[in-house]
């Protein structure tokens, strides 16, 4: 980097207009890794006076490399890493030349490392893979090629160091290619590139070297700075995830986000995922002004022509160009927890600005990194890769991997530690719907008590409701059945699942061989009760309008389905507005053909509990007074 | 370069708003510490950028070890003023009755008990579960492995072997109660972007990092600027006028200053590229032991 061809404020000019390149680099001491990259940041002049002199220092006291300078030491960042010998995390290094910016993440190359790799690699353009010429392709270089292709990154430069060693020999060279080659037609990595090198010396590190020859291609860093990598976005498939609701005041609410892919464009028809609603885009928002359009990875907020109710973790996308939204998808995971998986577990899985709920059903196989071979297994370990099934609590708006890494990617958080325990790459392939559930130990021991694998909060978050009985209570035509059939249908408008259960249905079927004598009552109640109890445990409301007619009745009704979801409501209408109401059986009871009519020679007990009185003639407002009463204890809508 | 590819700061600061927002999405009750130097300035405008046309919802807090500049405090208040910014300024009120200083208790203390305990003073009084600062990876050593979102326990402390792994631009943003998150956005920044930067968007900064005459004492082979009279009488009776700047700005009896002419930033950047010491061995406290970033970063500090 030299100033004294330009003037300061040309070069300034200059370099702001540069691009930036992430790579990865992985491997160990042994393989001059840490050396290649000191030397790079060395030769292109990043290293200032009081480092270099650090350094001497350094390399005499703990360094690896005899009388020379060390230049892995200027990696090995933490302490007791540096006393060990061993780079262990990842390290961020940063170099620039007159034509880009570079960011190296550095990882650790052994088996162990595995999740620190992945880790550095996810955000790389690039990786540099390095062999020893002495060693050819060993399985480390195996493991490193696959991760790389793993995590989509799409070009690879395989550094052949220690040259030097081998004589800068060409036919060591070709070998080691030919071998490369070979094993990585297994794997889909779009552009591979070899070039011969001695880190330790030098050669075809920034300059070309005059040791070999036979060798025309570009010195590594001359790669580096050429390499075309701003196509590798997706600019095709506008993904828009929505991080934050940007509401100053309100007149103004604009949709922030960084694009994740495609390009959106003022005028844009746009659909709202998951609401399926459609808006144009009115504006593109920055702090430097209005945009005509943005792309990946541009951090920008949006405005729409429509109010529609937009919350983070939305999507805006182009009509004609969906992700697929699912609940269910199959996907790479890499386990980077200490912790063992477990299958029981409900992680937290935090996806494009969306953060929900997530099982892991089924692993159809652990990855061998080393040998790339497949196996089943019943849980990951640390550093273990494989593909599983995963079915979320609400669907995600996805697209594979391979196609879009932004909307591709994901990570499951430990509800209780809170750990990052593991990552994953979603697959380009439908799931197969009638894939069995598996069965855990403690889904073993809920069978095994009778209980359903469906837990009541999962459940409720599906339906957004409770499944709880509302009871109306009141005399024979009193005009609790009209309310209740009312209700029925207002429910089943409003999106809830609600049942009715009818009292004349009932006696025609289940409870047929029962009359109206006191007995016969309370046992059709009891029946009447224990349905509502299941349908109530399977997360549905009932809806039940009963006589009910007195305290110790209701409490037994209670009883059976749960003093908490049991809602007492009573249908407040005098003698009078009931006879006239439905005067039929009222005529019979009062003329002695009918018997045990509540009211006439049946004591009705008025509820003193109620939690809500009615009056007949009201029924519209009952039925908004009913939904209010829901709505404030949180039966429906939940949310 | 095609139409849709940034140039490498614009895909700085994109990533860097992309963390801010994160950061008020996911968190209930964040802020930015705000040390008023170079970084913590353009980290603040990015803040700016980010929830633009918006206020940004979230405070500033500056921890004031009551030995910075004065220039600097002058700063502060102004910006803060005239950006609409809602700003604490915190200090260690025990700490400063007790009259502790850089020039009576040495550095090492003065940095522990106005720096260090300070912040985590600040932190717990008005229970920030995620707080912003302006470091950079490529400044110091241990920093360069640090995540983005870096996970402290409920006493502040930063695990170096025991990190959360932060994958693609996804952000673990879980804690428990009484646990926070130390957030840098400008991790990835280094200090030519910095400056490149500050010209390109024409930041405010502090005046002290232009050349000019100032009175100086030559202390341990550092430039020690005379800020205030609380600087033993013997120390400045030596001080001469010498021009220069700071290449970083602190508590001024820790903060060497660097013989220099760049009185603009074109020649400051000139300056940088061919002065050959590093940026943090003007900042005298990183002189104490060896991997004392690491060992502080440990205890709570930044």
């Amino acid at each position: 980097m030299t100033t004294d061809k330009l003037n300061i404020q040309e070069f300034l000019d200059q370099d702001q207009k540069k691009d930036l390149l992430r790579l990865l680099t992985a491997g160990s001491v042994d393989d001059g890794k840490s050396t290649l990259i000191g030397r790079l940041m060395f030769d292109s002049k990043m290293l200032y006076e009081d480092q270099l002199a650090a350094l001497e220092r350094d390399s005499k006291r703990v360094g690896h490399a005899g009388e020379d300078i060390d230049y892995a030491l200027l990696l090995d960042g933490l302490k007791a890493e540096r006393e060990q010998g061993i780079t262990i995390d990842v390290a961020y290094r940063y170099f620039s030349t007159a034509k880009r910016k570079f960011i190296i993440a550095d990882t650790p190359g052994h088996e162990q490392y595995t999740r620190n790799m992945i880790t550095g690699g996810s955000t790389a353009n690039l990786a540099i893979i390095l062999i020893d010429a002495r060693h050819g392709v060993i399985t480390q270089t195996r493991r490193h090629t696959y991760l790389a292709n793993l995590l989509g990154i799409k070009h690879v430069v395989v550094a052949i160091n220690k040259m030097d060693l081998v004589d800068f020999s060409q036919k060591r060279f070709e070998e080691i290619k030919n071998e490369y080659a070979a094993f990585v037609t297994q794997l889909d990595v779009p552009d591979v590139n070899f070039i011969p090198l001695s880190a330790l010396k030098g050669d075809n590190v920034v300059e070309t070297s005059d040791k070999m020859p036979w060798y025309h291609g570009p010195s590594l860093l001359e790669f580096l700075e050429n390499v075309h990598v701003s196509s590798d976005r997706n600019f095709d498939d506008l993904r828009y995830p929505v991080q934050y609701v940007l509401r100053p005041d309100t007149k103004f609410r604009g949709f922030s986000t960084s694009v994740a892919s495609g390009i959106i464009k003022k005028g844009d028809e746009v659909m709202v995922l998951p609401s399926l609603k459609k808006s144009k885009v009115k504006s593109i928002i920055t702090y430097d002004g209005e945009l005509d359009y943005a792309f990946p990875p541009q951090s920008v907020t949006v405005t729409l022509e429509h109010e529609i109710d937009i919350s983070r973790g939305d999507m805006l996308v182009h009509p004609d160009n969906l992700p697929r939204v699912e609940r269910q998808f199959e996907a790479m995971l890499v386990w980077m927890d200490e912790k063992d998986m477990n299958l029981s577990t409900q992680f937290y899985i935090k996806h494009a600005n969306n953060t929900t709920k997530a099982r892991i059903d089924d692993i159809r196989y652990k990855v061998d990194v080393n040998t790339l071979e497949k196996s089943n297994i019943e849980k990951f370990k640390l550093n273990e890769i494989g593909r599983v099934v995963i079915t979320t609590t609400k669907p995600l708006f996805f697209d594979p991997y391979k196609k879009n890494k932004q909307t591709g990617s994901f990570i499951l958080i430990d509800p209780v530690t809170h750990n990052t325990c593991a990552v994953g790459m979603i697959i380009d392939k439908l799931s197969s719907k009638n894939l069995p559930s598996r069965i855990t130990d403690t889904d073993k021991e809920r069978i095994a008590a009778g209980k359903s694998l469906i837990k009541s909060d999962e459940r409720q978050q599906k339906l957004n409701q409770k499944g709880e009985t509302i009871w109306i209570t009141g005399l024979h035509g009193s005009g609790k059945n009209e309310l209740a059939f009312s209700l029925e249908r207002k429910l089943f408008d409003e999106g809830a699942s609600a049942v009715l259960i009818d009292g004349s249905s009932l006696r025609s079927g289940l409870s047929r061989e029962l009359d109206y004598s006191p007995a016969d009552r309370a046992e059709h109640l009891r029946r009447v009760a224990h349905i509502c109890k299941m349908l109530n445990d399977q997360g549905v409301i009932t809806i039940c309008s009963f006589i009910s007619r007195n305290e110790s009745l209701r409490e037994q009704v209670a009883e059976v389905i749960g003093k908490d979801r049991f809602h007492l409501f009573y249908m407040d209408a005098s003698l009078e507005f009931c006879k006239e109401n439905k005067p039929e059986l009222y005529v019979k009871a009062e003329n002695g053909e009918v018997e045990n009519l509540p009211g006439v020679d049946l004591e009705y007990e008025v509820p003193q509990n109620a939690k809500l009185v009615f009056k007949p003639e009201e029924n519209e407002n009952n039925l908004d007074a009913i939904l209010d009463y829901l709505a404030n204890n949180k039966v429906f809508p939940i949310h | 370069m095609n139409e849709y590819s940034l140039t490498n700061l614009r895909e700085l600061e994109a990533e860097a708003i992309h963390i801010i927002r994160e950061v008020a999405a996911e968190f209930e009750n964040p802020v930015m510490l705000y040390s008023i130097g170079k970084d913590s300035s353009v980290m603040v405008r990015l803040a700016e950028k980010a929830f633009y046309p918006g206020k940004v919802p979230f405070p500033l807090m500056h921890i004031d070890s009551k030995w910075k500049f004065k220039e600097m405090i002058e700063f502060r208040d102004n910006y803060a003023k005239e950006n609409n910014w809602d700003l604490i300024v915190h200090y260690n009120q025990e700490g400063f009755e007790s009259g502790v200083g850089p020039f009576t208790h040495g550095s090492k203390v003065h940095t522990d008990i106005m720096k260090t305990q300070a912040l985590l003073q600040g932190l717990n009084k008005y229970k920030f579960d995620a707080a912003f600062g302006g470091a950079r990876r490529d400044e110091e050593k241990s920093r360069a492995k640090e995540r983005i979102f870096s996970f402290r326990d409920r006493y502040h402390q930063w695990d170096p072997k025991n990190q959360r792994p932060e994958l693609w631009n996804i952000y673990n943003a879980k804690v428990h109660k009484g646990e926070s998150i130390r957030v840098f956005p400008i991790s990835n920044w280094t200090e030519l972007d910095i400056w490149q930067y500050i010209r390109l968007e024409n930041i405010p900064i502090v005046p002290l990092y232009y050349a000019k005459e100032r009175p100086i004492v030559e202390m341990d082979g550092s430039l020690i600027m005379v800020d205030d009279e609380r600087m033993p009488q013997e120390l400045r009776d030596k001080a001469k006028m010498r021009k220069v700047r700071f290449r970083t700005l602190g508590c001024y009896p820790l903060t060497g200053a660097i013989d220099s002419d760049a009185d603009t930033i074109e020649k400051i950047v000139e300056e940088m590229m061919t002065v050959t010491v590093s940026e943090r061995t003007t900042r005298v406290i990183d002189f104490d032991q060896e991997a004392s970033m690491e060992q502080k970063k440990r205890e709570g500090y930044f």
